[in-house]
């Protein structure tokens, strides 16, 4: 069998081709050309965008620069959600590479929160994880870290250094073996249609007869719509980085190996593509 | 988490009416829609009179430090924290209703409120 380990690799240099184009109402002193970057599914849009930055300010002058924002498609794209959640939520089973639009005015307050600098990604990063231990573990794992250790998770997303990340990362996928996973799985469901930003509850990795809950179990009970019926066209897709797992898969073994470096399940439900 | 980092004037337990922030919009009160909130300060940040609000399911983090920020009448220029358990700040983008259905207790939620980061 092969090893797991080599699913949390995948999983982490997950890559989409990007094409980043200045929207058109921006003003330039010459004509800006696209730029295209190999973007990883487990960060965040503005960690890894300076170099996307620095290609457009050439072109343009300083008193026309305000916060970089991005754009799919009309839709503001929210940093704070791991970049491989914005694609298959917005772009799933459209043609590569992604194209994102830059803007560098009109800031969309309503929509998206600033990021001044790294420091405002660090702070929801950790204080993702750290929610995400309050319902695996009580926040026991966590808190039991040192200072370093948090700074260990952090320079391993920001640095993409997957051995780094995941020599810490691993404490927090711990549990009781008696127990049979986490205390609570730290999900959450995105979905097209709604503009309410997440389905997010208390779920058990197993249940009270002691039975592994499934991927489909929790959709069961959180999102019924996305569980095709026998004799019915599938009209929902259930995505978790790019890929559809099964809806028997365990929940527990999910939220070990498909989490994202923020330790939560991001699972997104989408139309499925009509052809 | 040490304790003493609770408002001293903590004691006042008188929570059994709960308040009704300014609504955003004129929706019905309807009781199923709301969640008790119970807002606790840190450190030297002023205590609210009343603690426990009644605050609608899908209002977010964020339009609920504005709420307080306004009801302190702090400056424009400071900051106000919010945090969960006493251990993460949630998004400002994230719904109090959410926050409830997985960190509350005792049917309140408890928020703790703060003009610097108290906690990570």
């Amino acid at each position: 069998m092969a090893d797991d380990k080599d699913v949390l690799r995948d999983v982490w240099f997950g890559r989409i081709p990007t094409c980043f184009t200045l929207h058109q109402d921006e003003v330039t002193e010459r004509e800006a050309e696209p730029f295209y970057l190999l973007l990883p599914r487990v960060s965040y849009l503005t960690l890894v965008t300076d170099k996307v930055k620095k290609h457009f300010l050439k072109v343009m002058k300083a008193e026309d620069v305000e916060e970089m924002w991005f754009e799919y498609e009309g839709t503001p794209l929210k940093w704070h959600y791991p970049i491989g959640v914005l694609f298959d939520l917005h772009a799933s089973n459209t043609a590569l590479p992604w194209s994102i639009t830059v803007h560098f005015k009109d800031f969309p307050e309503r929509d998206l929160l600033h990021c001044p600098s790294n420091s405002v990604i660090e702070a929801h990063f950790m204080s993702s994880i750290k929610e995400a231990d309050a319902l695996k573990h009580k926040s026991q794992v966590i808190n039991d870290m040192q200072k370093k250790d948090h700074k260990q998770l952090w320079m391993g997303l920001q640095n993409d250094k997957f051995d780094q990340f995941w020599a810490m990362n691993r404490k927090l996928m711990e549990y009781p073996t008696e127990e049979g996973g986490f205390r609570y799985i730290p999900f959450r469901i995105y979905q097209t249609m709604s503009d309410r930003p997440f389905i997010q509850k208390l779920f058990r990795p197993v249940s009270s007869e002691g039975h592994a809950h499934t991927l489909g179990d929790l959709l069961k009970e959180m999102y019924p719509a996305a569980i095709p019926h026998d004799d019915e066209v599938k009209r929902l897709q259930v995505v978790i980085h790019g890929i559809e797992p099964l809806l028997d898969t365990p929940l527990q073994w999910l939220s070990e190996h498909l989490s994202h470096p923020d330790n939560f399940l991001h699972i997104c439900v989408i139309p499925a593509p009509t052809d | 988490m040490s304790d003493n980092a609770e408002s001293p004037t903590e004691t006042q337990k008188d929570e059994s009416t709960a308040s009704q922030p300014p609504q955003d919009d004129s929706t019905t009160n309807e009781e199923k829609k709301k969640i008790d909130v119970l807002l606790k300060a840190v450190g030297d940040t002023p205590i609210m009179k009343t603690k426990k609000w009644a605050v609608e399911r899908g209002r977010t983090v964020q339009s609920l430090a504005q709420f307080i920020a306004r009801f302190l009448k702090l400056d424009a220029s400071e900051q106000l924290f919010i945090y969960v358990n006493q251990s993460f700040a949630p998004s400002p983008d994230q719904e109090v209703g959410v926050l409830f259905e997985c960190f509350g207790s005792d049917g309140k939620l408890v928020l703790h409120y703060c003009k610097s980061q108290a906690w990570g």
